[in-house]
């Protein structure tokens, strides 16, 4: 039996300094894991790792029982490890719904073709209405992307990597910059992703993480210091040193 | 708290329909082409040089415009139609479209060529600087291999057949104006559907990040080598045109001036419209010819007052100017066009 998403000992150095050190962890379908960690922990690295965009100084990844260490970030995505920005990386002349035609036609092997209509298939045009409805975007759906609201950016995001249908989904901070106004909206897309998708989260916001995830994994110094669940995180002693440095142990003053 | 269901009943508003603005457009350029035919009899040849150029202008537009690839090499890919047009009519093909087809071939491989060396660079500077070597290599190239170009003294000697059997490339230049702007406005409706395929709009995508494409699940390197392939052959009918059309093919064909000169041609006129392509490149060279009649000596720096004016007052170009002022989107700016 093999999980969906598995990474066994993973580590990168930069020159001498250790970013990632050691990190195994697995996502079966479904899953909703959550990763935190302080700044500086190596979170990022750690994303960029899985997704290719980095070689690893050691370990390995796989994805549905493949080793995929050796493959590109591309060919990654094509196997169905999908991934959302921090900074969201949109197009700014484009709409949303261009983007996510865009992105079904990708999928399709169809995005590579000159003489065939961006808008022609019907089908296709039913799929992105469907996708920008469930995230609440048909409103904003031929606006340009530079026009609307950041909250709606992070959104389309997530339209985005959906349209790909992947396997396994790595958020990276999805309601990063986004007004606590708009924070409900980014919460009801997450509880609304498919049930069968492992979705691994890196998030700041405690709130959403206690909300969304069913598993927590904490990241310090580039080193997995936890994995449980969210209720025993906040009691863990490596972890409160991990966030709060020494004052973990300072005692109240009188 | 809104929620997501809230915002659902709204419907996704309808596109407007581009295709209109495209039909007067191209109407437009036949009518303008037409109108030069009529009111300048007497420089037909200018005129036909005037659309060759266009076609070198709107082949730099595909990379610079949509792909933000930088190139001041274009006129590799226009020379390499041009001599491979001169070459085989020399030889004994002097079929006219034959010519162009063979200089659109020429120009595509040439374009892989360039397409490969210059995606080895990531971006801006180093491509740029590539292009330039690249343009000399050609150049050197063409100079050394003077049993096929005539090296610096140039291949002379082209006498393409009647066009259609019919009509002789005359003295004044009347057939191969025409037949130029047969090509020109062939062309130009032709990538106006390319730059709007998907592959147009992944093009665009790549323009302004790479790295979501790649995450979008897409290879960048083949999309661009692709439009590298597509430019090439539009530089390469440019180049097959003024081959046939001046029946001298010149080591000028294959210069970083002309590169230069084409790309300044296009920012002028404003970059990823294609129209500011053939807008730039009548407004240079009609400023050029009239200028550097009044005055011989110091057009050149008239040309380059112009430039300045247009870098500091309208960076996006006339096109861009005209847009501005009047509201008409020509290029792809509302994700509608």
């Amino acid at each position: 039996m093999s999980d969906l998403f598995r990474v066994e000992g993973l580590s990168k150095q930069f020159g001498g300094l250790a970013v990632s050190r050691d990190i195994s962890l697995s996502l079966p379908e479904g899953e909703r894991l959550a990763l935190i960690g302080p700044n500086g922990a190596g979170k990022t690295t750690f994303v960029n790792l899985v997704t290719g965009q980095l070689k690893p100084s050691a370990g390995r990844v796989f994805l549905n029982g493949q080793d995929v260490t050796g493959l590109g970030a591309v060919q990654r995505v094509r196997r169905g490890l999908v991934r959302t920005f921090q900074v969201t990386r949109l197009f700014s002349e484009m709409t949303p719904e261009e983007h996510v035609t865009l992105t079904i036609l990708q999928r399709e092997g169809r995005a590579n073709r000159v003489f065939a209509r961006f808008r022609g298939d019907s089908a296709v045009g039913g799929e992105v209405e469907g996708i920008l409805a469930t995230l609440g975007l048909l409103d904003v759906a031929r606006r340009r992307v530079g026009e609307i609201a950041y909250g709606q950016q992070r959104l389309l995001e997530i339209a985005i990597a959906l349209a790909l249908k992947p396997k396994v989904l790595l958020l990276d901070e999805p309601a990063a910059g986004v007004p606590s106004t708009d924070t409900p909206r980014i919460e009801r897309a997450l509880e609304q992703l498919p049930p069968s998708l492992a979705v691994l989260m890196i998030e700041h916001d405690m709130d959403l993480v206690f909300r969304f995830a069913r598993r927590v994994v904490v990241l310090a110094a580039g080193e997995v210091i936890f994995q449980g669940l969210p209720a025993e995180v906040a009691a863990d002693d490596r972890v409160r040193e991990a966030y709060l440095g020494s004052y973990a142990h300072a005692r109240r003053v009188a | 708290m809104q929620t997501l269901a809230q915002t659902q009943p709204v419907a996704m508003p309808q596109p407007k329909r581009a295709w209109w603005r495209d039909i007067v457009g191209v109407a437009l350029i036949a009518a303008v082409g037409l109108a030069g035919y009529w009111l300048f009899p007497d420089n037909l040849a200018l005129l036909t040089r005037v659309i060759a150029m266009a076609l070198l202008a709107l082949s730099i537009d595909l990379l610079v415009g949509y792909c933000g690839i930088a190139t001041l090499g274009q006129a590799a890919l226009f020379g390499a139609g041009a001599y491979a047009a001169g070459i085989a009519c020399v030889n004994g093909i002097t079929e006219p479209f034959t010519l162009v087809l063979i200089g659109a071939v020429a120009g595509s491989l040439a374009g892989l060529v360039m397409g490969v060396v210059m995606l080895r660079a990531s971006h801006g500077l180093p491509q740029l600087v590539l292009s330039i070597a690249i343009v000399q290599l050609f150049h050197e190239a063409a100079n050394k291999a003077s049993a096929w170009t005539g090296g610096s003294d140039g291949l002379a000697g082209l006498s393409p057949a009647a066009l259609f059997g019919v009509f002789e490339f005359d003295l004044w230049g009347r057939t191969a104006y025409l037949f130029g702007l047969g090509l020109l406005l062939t062309v130009f409706i032709v990538l106006k559907f390319v730059v709007r395929s998907p592959f147009g709009m992944l093009c665009r995508g790549i323009k302004e990040d790479p790295v979501r494409v790649g995450a979008m699940g897409a290879f960048v390197f083949p999309v661009l080598l692709k439009m590298f392939m597509i430019s090439g052959s539009v530089a390469g009918i440019g180049g097959a045109l003024a081959a046939i059309s001046t029946q001298v093919v010149g080591l000028d064909s294959v210069s970083f001036e002309l590169s230069a000169n084409a790309l300044v041609m296009l920012v002028l006129g404003g970059i990823g419209t294609l129209y500011g392509a053939l807008v730039g490149t009548v407004i240079f060279m009609g400023f050029e010819h009239v200028v550097s009649s009044i005055n011989p000596f110091h057009w050149m720096t008239l040309v380059g007052v112009l430039l300045i004016v247009m870098v500091l007052f309208a960076p996006r170009g006339l096109t861009g100017l005209m847009e501005t002022y009047t509201g008409l989107k020509l290029g792809k700016r509302g994700g509608r066009a």
